[in-house]
């Protein structure tokens, strides 16, 4: 055994601690592909209308695992890995498409109907008489490995455990109501867009679950108001750590605050101003006074509602190094033309080039390179106390805790 | 889309084809020094005061999704997005090569009632970071619609229809 396949042990008991290793260490790695993104967890693969009718696909990865979503003839999901059972060439090659009862390797044209059932091996019997298949080759004893599927308010979720609990008890009820008060109802596909990012999958989920970072950072975010520390708000954490949602809720008394200016934080900038103000012309369309809720699901998805902005986002790791963020943007089906235009404008808040998670796109690359020679130093999580407790604050970590505490289980850590 | 060289007298206030395209050229390389010479609060001004100015990805422009990474459709929202990249965002110091290739002007030109001439431009994009690295950081293709406006052409549209759908890091600097 050599010294990268050996298991490092975490440093202590603490959620406040994390340990660098953890985000270079290429056997840990494999290892998170293995008892995470396979183990017995809900992986978001895509949107359920995204297959609206049968025989339309879509392809897409649960970790490392290229994927194929497909619907049937009944209307029935399926999930099953893009690997022909022959040679293991991917079976689908575009994102998406349509195809009438059967895909077909490329390679050998196997085939497969769509549950990902091998049904077809061509020459099975040979040709003239010669070659083929031994008779006694089976192919209901050869496929792609299948994924179960689940949906939640238009989200098709896979999973490869047996052990993965209904997606309700996965989440949690506070988790399901937060999905529940966002898609509420059809949505449309408004732009698909993929960012590539030079650090490791945990360092953008753990950003995404840091309520502490937004406002510091997305000077953007504190300068307009949108969201502040000092506003109303908190973060939901579910009990297994793993899931979160965080919100803001604009309370009056914030307009008038200077703690920011009394911290002397960057964030605050007395004189910067809108020269098109129309971009932040949200409106409460959900009726909640909830200005942003931004939600993430173990391990790897994110729910986001910033005022109009609609969004989902699936980080797909690729090695320990690098990952990919894929965006898409959402609207209503039933948006009236002024509701459209407005989450047009206000998608320049989000994405790869917004205004409030541009950051985002290289904070994980400087922690990635900041930390690249601290394996075993230790970075601090400690914002809010040591637990992972749900709190009517954003100036804590407790999500972050969370994170850990559902990686640390799963990892055998 | 096919070139369409209408009859030239048919273009209001532009001038004949032939004269136009000089313009075309002189407004795409200025266009491209202004941001690759980091003086982006001059970048608005190639834009009509009704403008709109959208990057996207041709798979999105071919699926008709019409969500961009960037989208403004006012003068005030670009001068918006370099304030906002001056004074609130945090990014690495990176600058842009562009290299903007032959503008074709698309049909119809000069039968626009409004005096809207199309035009199509591809580009390509390089990034430099501040650590000296480089790499091919965009290419694609502008779809232009473009208007006179006090005597000088000016960017009515225009649409960055990015070849690839994927962004390394972060788009910062329009392109």
């Amino acid at each position: 055994m050599s010294m990268l396949d050996t298991k490092r042990a975490w440093p202590g008991d603490t959620l406040t601690r994390v340990p660098y290793w953890v985000y270079e260490d290429e056997a840990n790695y494999r290892d998170e592909l293995r008892r995470i993104f396979e183990g017995p967890t809900w992986n978001y693969v895509c949107l359920e209308g995204d297959v609206a009718e049968p025989g339309a696909y879509r392809t897409t990865f649960v970790g490392e695992m290229p994927v194929i979503v497909t619907r049937d003839e009944a209307g029935a999901l399926h999930c099953f890995e893009n690997r022909c059972a022959h040679r293991g060439a991917l079976i689908a090659l575009d994102d998406d498409g349509r195809v009438k009862s059967s895909f077909q390797c490329i390679y050998h044209a196997w085939t497969y109907d769509l549950t990902g059932t091998l049904t077809g091996i061509a020459f099975e019997k040979g040709a003239n008489g010669r070659g083929g298949m031994p008779a006694a080759f089976c192919k209901a004893d050869h496929g792609p490995r299948k994924l179960r599927t689940t949906t939640l308010c238009g989200l098709v979720f896979a999973t490869l455990s047996d052990a993965t609990p209904p997606i309700e008890q996965y989440l949690g009820a506070e988790i399901v109501r937060r999905i529940q008060r966002v898609l509420g109802k059809p949505v449309e596909v408004l732009g698909r867009f993929t960012q590539t990012l030079p650090n490791n999958w945990k360092l953008y989920v753990e950003n995404v679950k840091d309520t502490y970072h937004a406002s510091l950072l997305h000077a953007f975010f504190g300068t307009f108001r949108i969201t502040r520390l000092t506003q109303g708000g908190g973060i939901a954490v579910s009990p297994d750590g793993g899931h979160h949602a965080s919100y803001t809720i604009d309370r009056a008394d914030d307009r008038t605050s200077t703690a920011y200016r009394d911290q002397g934080i960057r964030s605050e900038h007395e004189n910067y101003r809108l020269a098109d103000p129309s971009l932040l012309d949200g409106v409460d369309e959900i009726g909640d006074g909830v200005r942003l809720q931004i939600l993430t699901v173990f391990p790897a998805f994110v729910l986001q509602q910033i005022q109009n902005s609609l969004a989902v986002r699936q980080v797909v790791p690729k090695g320990p190094g690098s990952m990919e963020l894929h965006w898409t943007y959402l609207g209503f089906a039933d948006d009236a033309p002024e509701m459209r235009r407005r989450r047009l404008k206000q998608a320049n808040l989000v994405g790869p080039a917004g205004y409030v998670s541009m950051e985002d796109g290289c904070v994980g690359g400087f922690v990635q390179r900041g930390a690249a020679a601290a394996a075993d130093e230790l970075s601090v999580v400690n914002m809010g106390g040591e637990g992972t407790e749900s709190q009517e604050t954003r100036a804590t970590e407790a999500s972050v805790r969370g994170f850990w505490k559902a990686y640390r289980r799963l990892m055998g850590y | 889309m096919t070139p369409s060289p209408a009859p030239a007298a048919a273009v209001p206030s532009a001038g004949s084809v032939e004269s136009l395209l000089p313009r075309v050229w002189q407004l795409n390389a200025d266009y491209a020094r202004a941001i690759d010479d980091d003086r982006l609060e001059a970048w608005p001004d190639f834009f009509a005061a009704e403008c709109v100015y959208k990057v996207t990805s041709a798979d999105n422009h071919r699926r008709g999704l019409q969500a961009g990474l960037m989208y403004a459709d006012s003068q005030g929202m670009l001068r918006d997005r370099i304030a906002a990249l001056r004074q609130a965002n945090i990014y690495e110091r990176q600058a842009y090569r562009h290299v903007v290739g032959m503008p074709a002007l698309v049909g119809p030109v000069g039968t626009d009632p409004a005096g809207v001439v199309r035009a199509e431009v591809p580009f390509l994009v390089v990034r430099i970071m501040r650590d000296g690295r480089m790499d091919l950081f965009a290419t694609g293709r502008y779809l232009d619609a473009l208007v006179t406006e006090a005597g000088a052409l000016r960017f009515r549209e225009r649409i960055v229809v990015c070849d690839s759908s994927r962004i390394d890091t972060l788009l910062a600097i329009p392109l």
